[in-house]
């Protein structure tokens, strides 16, 4: 059973409850630096910032409904190496499973992390988020975003969250060392923080935090948002479905993309080092062109379009977290997550996995066994 | 209109259903002239991407056929290939390419009689399924 403890927070202020929790993690020298979501100016832009000095988390905003990208890769960039102190990451649940699934890929290194996970009301995508905060103050607009999007508003300011964040059924953070609850809970009254793991039960504990129960509030508004959440989600399946049903109707429901490949640097599991697309795999020569045009009479340019997400897909598809980072980043407004989410609920559920769940659980293209889907060879072992 | 025949990209390795193909060639067994045979090292080597590309470009079915279990050359190639099948066939599934259009199967060098009726058996059961939607969509 995790240990939770409270954060207070005074003058109805819980960014800066948090930023007081996040000062005493870092005096408690366990981690040698705090990554967490800080703004760059009072214009609310905001990004993943390495900070040591206490004094510099004044900016430091865990509750701001942005998401610029999905900071399991800088995380990555943060342990992946020997190292001699740890950090602290202040991420969102989404990130933490991306790091999940980094680490089982070899490219991050858990021991070398101290993961906090926040629960997510949900973020806006890029631009919207700087259009919610405009002139106002970007550390009160979080928390105003946050009062609102825990009494159940749809549209905070008169946005939508991102699709991606409406889909989302893992708003709680239960694979990170440590987590931060708002979620049932009156935010201007206190905060609660669970344990997970033995090092982040001895942070807490040294922390001295006063110990608090498990509020019954907590857990049914938790029950509630994931059943909306997992409704959305399943007519985003459905809807998907419909609009890819052929290799037609995928072609025109991609027929936007310019091959920018967005939508893989920004996606956090597409784990190449180079993508195989941006190798002279894909020079083609010039009379190749007018070959394959010969076949059908004209040919489309860029070509490898189709390929190339079909190829993503079957690269990344086991690993797809849903952070919707690919949607965020697609400067033709593709909905590349919904495509790859659907995608992806069917290539993990057929291995029996879930992305970002544990460490424990391999991924499914890493192993195999000896006897296995017999019915894709004839039912042959 | 002409009767649809099947085009089919297969994938064989090297080691054991290469062999036995062309023993069912030396043999003068009879089977259907549809199979494009692509030589490889080991089905472990038959990379996903082979595979989608061959389906975009039109062919109607992709054939992978490599050692039996526990006789792979490189141990393992092909556990890890029919895990690529699964994933292609979950994949390609959900945009009406039907998983009978992607197959695997273990034929030994030995069996030349086997690999025939492979080749039969998939031209039969691809002549039924009809021509693939990318015979005559542009798609790349
Ligand atoms: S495919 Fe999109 S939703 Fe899935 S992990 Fe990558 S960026 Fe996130
Ligand atoms: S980001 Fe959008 S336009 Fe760019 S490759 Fe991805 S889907 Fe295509
Ligand atoms: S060597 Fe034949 S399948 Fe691996």
């Amino acid at each position: 059973m995790a240990t939770t403890a409270k954060i207070e927070v005074r003058d109805k202020n819980p960014v800066a409850a948090l930023q007081t929790f996040l000062a005493q993690v870092l005096e408690d020298e366990y981690v040698a630096g705090v990554l967490a979501p800080r703004h760059l100016n009072d214009n609310g832009a905001l990004m993943p910032t390495l900070v040591t000095d206490p004094a510099m988390l004044d900016r430091v905003d865990p509750l701001a409904p942005a998401f610029p990208f999905n900071a399991a890769k800088t995380l990555v960039k943060l342990t992946n190496g020997e190292m001699v102190n740890k950090v602290a990451a202040v991420l969102k649940p989404c990130e933490i499973r991306a790091f999940v699934e980094l680490v089982k890929l070899n490219q991050g290194n858990m021991d070398n992390a101290l993961l906090i996970g926040v629960d997510c009301l949900g973020s806006f995508g890029n631009t919207e988020y700087l259009n919610y905060v405009k002139d106002a103050d970007p550390i009160a607009s979080s928390q105003e975003f946050a009062r609102a999007a825990l009494a159940g508003e749809e549209s905070p300011g008169g946005t939508p969250i991102a699709k991606a964040c409406m889909a989302c059924e893992h708003p709680s953070a239960v694979q990170a060392d440590l987590s931060i609850g708002l979620v049932g809970l009156d935010i201007d009254d206190h905060l609660v923080v669970s344990a997970h793991t033995a090092r982040g039960e001895g942070l807490l504990s040294r922390l001295g935090l006063p110990d608090v129960a498990e509020a019954p509030s907590r857990a049914k508004a938790m029950a509630e948002l994931v059943k909306k959440r997992t409704a959305f989600r399943d007519k985003m399946f459905e809807e998907t479905n419909e609009a890819t049903a052929s290799v037609e109707k995928l072609a025109r429901y991609l027929s936007g993309c310019v091959n920018c490949y967005n939508c893989r640097v920004a996606c956090p599991v597409c784990y190449c080092k180079e993508c195989v697309f941006v190798t002279d795999v894909f020079d083609h020569k010039p009379w190749q062109y007018l070959d394959w045009a010969g076949n059908k009479g004209m040919l489309k340019m860029p070509t490898d379009t189709v390929f190339y997400h079909l190829t993503r897909l079957a690269h990344m598809s086991t690993a797809c977290v849903g952070c919707g980072q690919c949607s965020n980043a697609c400067p033709n407004d593709i909905p590349v997550m919904e495509l790859f989410r659907t995608v992806a609920a069917r290539t993990q559920a057929a291995f029996g996995y879930e992305a970002g769940k544990s460490t424990d659980d391999a991924p499914p293209l890493s192993v195999f066994q000896e006897k296995e889907f017999s019915e894709v060879t004839g039912g042959v072992d | 209109m002409e009767e649809f025949e099947p085009t089919i990209v297969a994938f064989v390795c090297n080691w054991c259903t290469y062999t036995a193909a062309d023993l069912a060639g030396t043999a003068r067994m009879t089977q259907f002239p549809n199979v494009r045979l692509i030589r490889m090292m080991c089905t472990g080597m038959v990379d996903p991407k082979y595979v989608i590309k061959a389906l975009l470009a039109g062919a109607d079915a992709v054939l992978i056929s490599g050692c039996h279990p526990g006789d792979c050359h490189y141990i393992n190639g092909n556990y890890k290939a029919r895990r690529r099948v699964k994933l292609l066939q979950e994949i390609l599934t959900g945009f009406g390419i039907d998983t009978r259009r992607v197959k695997l199967t273990w034929v030994g060098a030995s069996e030349g009689n086997e690999f025939a009726e492979t080749v039969n058996h998939l031209v039969n059961e691809i002549r039924e399924l009809g021509p693939i939607e990318t015979r005559e969509l542009m798609v790349v």
